[in-house]
């Protein structure tokens, strides 16, 4: 007999299993009983130690999650039965009935609103943009620090610094526990989606390191993503966000060559998209059409980037791209959402549509206005209509400019051989 | 990464009319708190194999048999593809799967990880 077969193996391994699914759910409602996360955190821990000496000996309990939380309140109670300080806690603690027979210790709509308390604090803007990333893969994704430090090259300490000083600051400034009403919320929901889409965006192209796409990270913000339309199953851009990251997904295994190298969208082999990941996009992306339709509004930033991408997704081949659907896109979205990276996209939609001089203009503009002058997709881009006008020596020196600006060597080293291919035609 | 969960199960020794109304309800509370966990990418179930076909091909020669297939005792019932960061966890939804059925049932699953994934 293998060690699998051992029960303590089995218990083990239920820990962990419980560690990633209750993990959240558990920190989340603690939190709201002991009035801050590191306390809730604490709890947790305790009752997953708990899980670990128990669980080999008795058994996996049917019910891990009401498991875990009952015992996180027992460990409450005898803290604060050690701990005076705790008394206030404990009288909280007394309105919530402790027992083992409610599934997974709650109802499903006190899950809900417990962990949406906990996405909305931790994308809190009083947080940093790094460590509303942290909080969030930490609080809600399930994710350990160390697994954190890896998505994002950085050491753990730093990570678990970051995490927290966070704690602290929510802790110092007051910032309740609590799901924002009005036109609060909507703002808020702003940055949730922002902090899902950067920490996707940061696995799709990572900003730094010699790996051209982290895809576990973009894996764990397309679920978060889909946890948030759970959560929150009205809210379109929410639909929106999710089947922008869910059509981005799909061409991830289409994205990176046998080396690592990275393979641009014009070249992917599209037979390697995912098409589950495509359906589930375009089924999102009804969701937030309908959703918006109902409430008489125009699509948000994230439906309609996500349009765009359903766009290329439909297309067979590149060549068949509707490019000038796509441009018609980025022509609204940078009505509504103005940005020069907007306008940088439109830029290369435009360029297809009507030939790389009218694409080249609207570059040129965009770098007369000084905005993006260090973004080395704006050196890139303006490379390639250089090369497609025939003016190789601009383009090599686009693409040069480009390759310093890059922190990703992948990266560089394509913009450097487009740099060479473009002064050597024979190449 | 992805796993594909297949529920197999002997239909001669599944309960008379398939799953009961209790059953169905857990199943979909179940399902709907996999989707959102964000972890359920696909699933569903099949149609009788009464109803399904195989297709052989050996020496190049292919054959077709439309079932019942009596020689089969036990048969993929259903499935569920899974995104999970470990696969600890896929096995832990695997068993929470298991155990929404009655002891009525006698069932099993067959987690499997895709192919070329982390």
């Amino acid at each position: 007999m293998t060690g699998a077969d051992a029960p303590g193996h089995a218990a083990r391994q239920a820990v962990e299993a419980a560690w990633r699914i209750e993990w959240p759910r558990l920190v989340a409602a603690l939190t709201r009983l002991a009035g801050d996360i590191a306390t809730a955190e604490e709890l947790a821990q305790d009752a997953l130690v708990a899980a670990l000496e128990q669980w080999p000996r008795d058994g996996v309990p049917p019910n891990p999650g009401g498991w875990l939380m009952v015992t996180a309140k027992h460990r409450a109670v005898d803290r604060i039965r050690r701990d005076a300080n705790f008394a206030r806690k404990l009288e909280l603690l007394g309105r919530e009935a402790i027992t083992a027979e409610q599934p997974v210790g709650e109802p499903d709509s006190a899950i809900t609103d417990d962990l949406l308390r906990m996405i909305f604090t931790a994308c809190h803007p009083v947080l940093t943009p790094p460590a509303r990333a942290a909080l969030t893969l930490r609080m809600v994704g399930g994710l350990t620090t160390a697994e954190i430090a890896r998505a994002y090259l950085v050491p753990e300490s730093t990570v678990a610094q970051r995490i927290v000083r966070a704690k602290r600051t929510i802790a110092t400034k007051r910032i309740p526990y609590e799901v924002p009403a009005g036109p609060e919320l909507t703002q808020r929901l702003d940055s949730v989606l922002e902090v899902i889409y950067l920490i996707f965006n940061e696995g799709y192209a990572a900003t730094s390191g010699d790996r051209w796409v982290r895809a576990e990270l973009c894996e764990d913000a397309v679920r978060l993503a889909r946890i948030l339309t759970g959560l929150l199953p009205e809210e379109p851009e929410a639909h929106g966000l999710a089947a922008l990251l869910e059509l981005q997904a799909s061409r991830t295994p289409a994205r990176s060559d046998a080396d690592n190298g990275l393979v641009l969208l014009a070249d992917q082999d599209r037979s390697r998209w995912n098409r589950l990941y495509i359906r589930r996009g375009f089924a999102a992306l009804g969701r937030a059409h309908t959703l918006e339709r109902g409430r008489g509004r125009a699509p948000g930033r994230y439906a309609l980037q996500a349009a765009i991408a359903a766009v290329h997704a439909m297309a067979p081949t590149a060549a068949d791209t509707d490019w000038r659907r796509i441009a018609g896109l980025y022509a609204l979205l940078a009505e509504r959402f103005p940005s020069p990276i907007v306008e940088l996209n439109r830029a290369v939609a435009v360029s297809m549509v009507h030939g790389p001089g009218a694409g080249l203009d609207l570059v040129d503009k965009i770098a007369g206005s000084g905005a993006l002058a260090d973004y080395h997709l704006l050196h890139a881009v303006r490379g390639d209509l250089l090369e497609r006008l025939g003016r190789a020596a601009e383009a090599r020196a686009a693409f040069e400019r480009a390759a310093e600006l890059t922190g990703n060597e992948i990266e560089r080293e394509l913009l450097l051989r487009r740099a060479d291919s473009g002064s050597n035609p024979a190449g | 990464m992805r796993s594909l969960i297949l529920i197999r199960l002997d239909p001669a020794a599944a309960p008379e009319g398939g799953p009961d109304d209790q059953l169905m309800k857990d199943m979909n509370e179940l399902i709907e708190e996999m989707t959102k966990a964000g972890v359920l990418l696909d699933t569903a179930g099949l149609r009788p194999i009464e109803e399904g076909t195989r297709i052989r091909q050996a020496g190049g020669t292919q054959t077709v048999i439309d079932g019942p297939f009596t020689e089969s005792k036990e048969i993929v019932g259903g499935y569920c593809l899974l995104q999970t960061r470990t696969n600890e966890e896929a096995v832990e939804w695997a068993r929470r799967f298991l155990r929404v059925h009655g002891p009525e049932w006698e069932i099993g699953v067959e987690v499997r990880q895709l192919d070329g994934e982390g």
